[in-house]
């Protein structure tokens, strides 16, 4: 054993990661989310058109040729899958990304300012959780046009308030702490304070709630698509699928049932994924 | 109690007055009408309409007289369904709605809350695994995948039920199972969750210690406090359930006000829009208030404040 090995202590992430390995649903849901990101971003230059029409051919049940089958038009369902796979995970990370960002900056300035100012930001929040959100997301979709770059924002407006609530309460309880009483005395700006020694240390519970984020914001896009709100033709994304397919299911139950399958798939992943981290990083899922 | 329902409701005034306001603006700022869509419509019909219906009036105006109409409790005319009210639409499609919100409700409760409850206090047996699982699968399983394979099974290919329309009381099973299956899975995860956490206090040993039976001890002792993570959960359940429902109603062809809400905003029927906005907003607003008043009720820890 070499000297340092025994001198270095166990951090907070090594900890975590070795309990995550021990969970094999987790770790098996994590392969799964990166085999299929992987195919999903590199298949369609491989596999075959995900457009191209062969009208003479029709809907196919799945064979050799075409590994699940093809469309009412002739387009091979496969290539359609892992193509609109790329539009549901972009969106699924996109969206994520925006109500990281408010709800992060949101709840560290409300919780770290504290005081009226809190009060009054988190009532806001309270508010806002009351409010019908879906029906002003289909409000929007419906009457602004079915915007690729709208769809991110207006899922990720709506998906931010727990992420807001979740860092709050972790900053309220750190903001005690000796070292951010230290960060103060050295004469830190408020905004170096919260960026540099508060988010990094409320983290955690972000990750997690991240990662059981993403299954949210893909399930809404879905929703949506299912409802022809989503995105459009020729693009498409496994809502649009699923749609399409329920559609269609009667004579060609395959049109319906791989795409739900990859989807639901997807979703158990990122729920095992998520629940794995929670556990492994010890967060406690309090709502408040 | 009293004084805190009456600040609570008077608290919602202004944020289902920001809603309607939100709304009202929001859709007149979009391109097109109600009648551009018609084919056809020479411009003196056209006015005429927009006369007929107040379209002419400076915006301002015509956001004014529909607040008043509000409070008098009239949503206005539909622009679609020319001779009907969006009252008349409301009060004919809404029972729809309620009825199949309720079913899937109790679905949610009644599947949910025993699986839970067993889960928990067979907790690390197969009972438990199988339990957990079903919760996992409900979850990962949307409305719109789960809804259309039911139907390909139960009613297509063995033909028990009718694969749409809301007729006779057997309509009812497909829908409610699909929309209740969601939060069943939810609310025996949350049950499950809450459970092992008051089985593991003192008061319950205690109770086991004068005697009481098992089953006492986890009806009368744990549910009641294993249950507030299911309180908690029943308002965003509701909004879910009713958001839901648009879904819901689109598979089974349910002529519920849920479709007809997705239909309005296709067809920029202004008001029929906006009616059931508020309609939405005060019932969603309404249902959380409910939820506040049972979980203080449930939980003596807790204050009305």
């Amino acid at each position: 054993m070499k000297p340092e090995d025994t001198e270095r202590g166990h951090s907070l992430w090594s900890d975590a990661w070795h309990r995550l390995k021990s969970n094999h649903l987790a770790i098996a849901g994590a392969v799964v989310l990166v085999v299929l990101t992987l195919a999903c971003a590199g298949g369609p230059i491989f596999s075959q058109s995900y457009e191209e029409q062969n009208l003479d051919l029709g809907a196919v049940p799945p064979c050799a040729a075409h590994w699940l089958g093809t469309d009412t038009l002739g387009r091979d369902l496969f290539a359609r899958i892992l193509y609109g796979g790329r539009i549901s995970i972009t969106v699924g990370l996109v969206a994520t990304f925006v109500a990281l960002a408010i709800g992060v900056t949101y709840g560290a300035v409300s919780g770290f300012i504290g005081g009226k100012v809190d009060a009054v930001m988190m009532r806001l929040v309270d508010i806002l959780y009351a409010l019908p959100f879906a029906i002003f997301v289909i409000l929007l979709m419906v009457f602004f046009g079915r915007n690729i770059f709208l769809l991110f924002f207006a899922i990720g407006a709506v998906e931010w308030l727990t992420m807001a609530r979740i860092v709050r309460g972790q900053v309220l309880s750190i903001k005690k702490m000796e070292f951010i009483e230290a960060a103060r005395a050295l004469g830190l700006g408020r905004r170096r304070i919260i960026f540099r020694h508060l988010i990094p240390n409320v983290l955690g519970p972000v990750i997690v709630y991240t990662t059981l984020t993403i299954p949210a914001v893909m399930l809404l896009e879905a929703f949506l698509s299912f409802l022809g709100l989503g995105v459009q033709a020729p693009m498409s994304s496994w809502g649009v699928l699923i749609k399409d397919g329920s559609e269609k299911m009667e004579e060609f139950w395959w049109l319906l049932v791989f795409p739900g399958a990859l989807f639901s798939l997807t979703l158990f992943s990122l729920n095992f994924l998520g629940d794995g981290l929670r556990d492994a990083l010890d967060v406690r899922a309090s709502k408040d | 109690m009293i004084r805190f329902v009456l600040q609570r409701l008077i608290q919602t005034i202004p944020v289902v007055w920001v809603i309607v306001t939100a709304t009202f603006f929001m859709i007149r700022f979009v391109p097109g009408g109600p009648f551009t869509a018609e084919r056809a419509v020479t411009p003196e019909i056209l006015k005429n309409l927009e006369a007929h219906y107040g379209l002419n009036k400076p915006l301002y105006q015509q956001y004014l007289d529909y607040c008043g109409k509000i409070l008098r409790g009239d949503l206005g005319p539909s622009f679609k369904y020319p001779t009907r009210s969006v009252n008349e639409i409301i009060a004919e499609k809404l029972p729809v709605s309620v009825e199949l919100g309720l079913l899937s409700l109790s679905v949610a409760l009644g599947v949910g809350l025993p699986l839970g409850v067993l889960a928990a206090v067979k907790r690390n047996t197969w009972i438990d695994y199988l339990c957990s699982s079903f919760a996992m699968v409900g979850i990962c399983i949307p409305t719109f995948v789960m809804g259309p394979i039911l139907i390909l099974i139960f009613a297509i290919h063995l033909g028990w039920f009718n694969a749409s329309g809301w007729y006779g009381p057997i309509d009812r099973v497909l829908p409610s199972l699909t929309l209740g299956m969601v939060y069943a899975a939810y609310v025996a995860r949350l049950t499950r969750g809450g459970m092992l956490e008051v089985l593991s206090q003192d008061y319950i040993r205690t109770a086991r210690a004068k005697g009481a039976s098992e089953t006492r001890v986890i009806m009368r002792h744990a549910l009641r406090g294993g249950l507030t993570p299911v309180v908690s959960f029943l308002g965003p359940a509701i909004a879910g359930i009713v958001t839901g429902s648009f879904v819901i109603e689109t598979i089974f062809q349910i002529p519920g006000i849920g479709r007809e809400f997705v239909n309005s905003a296709f067809n920029r029927d202004y008001t029929l829009v906006l009616g059931t906005v508020v309609l939405y907003a005060a019932f969603i607003i309404g249902m959380n208030l409910v939820v506040d008043v049972v979980q203080v009720w449930l939980n003596p820890k807790l204050k009305f404040d």
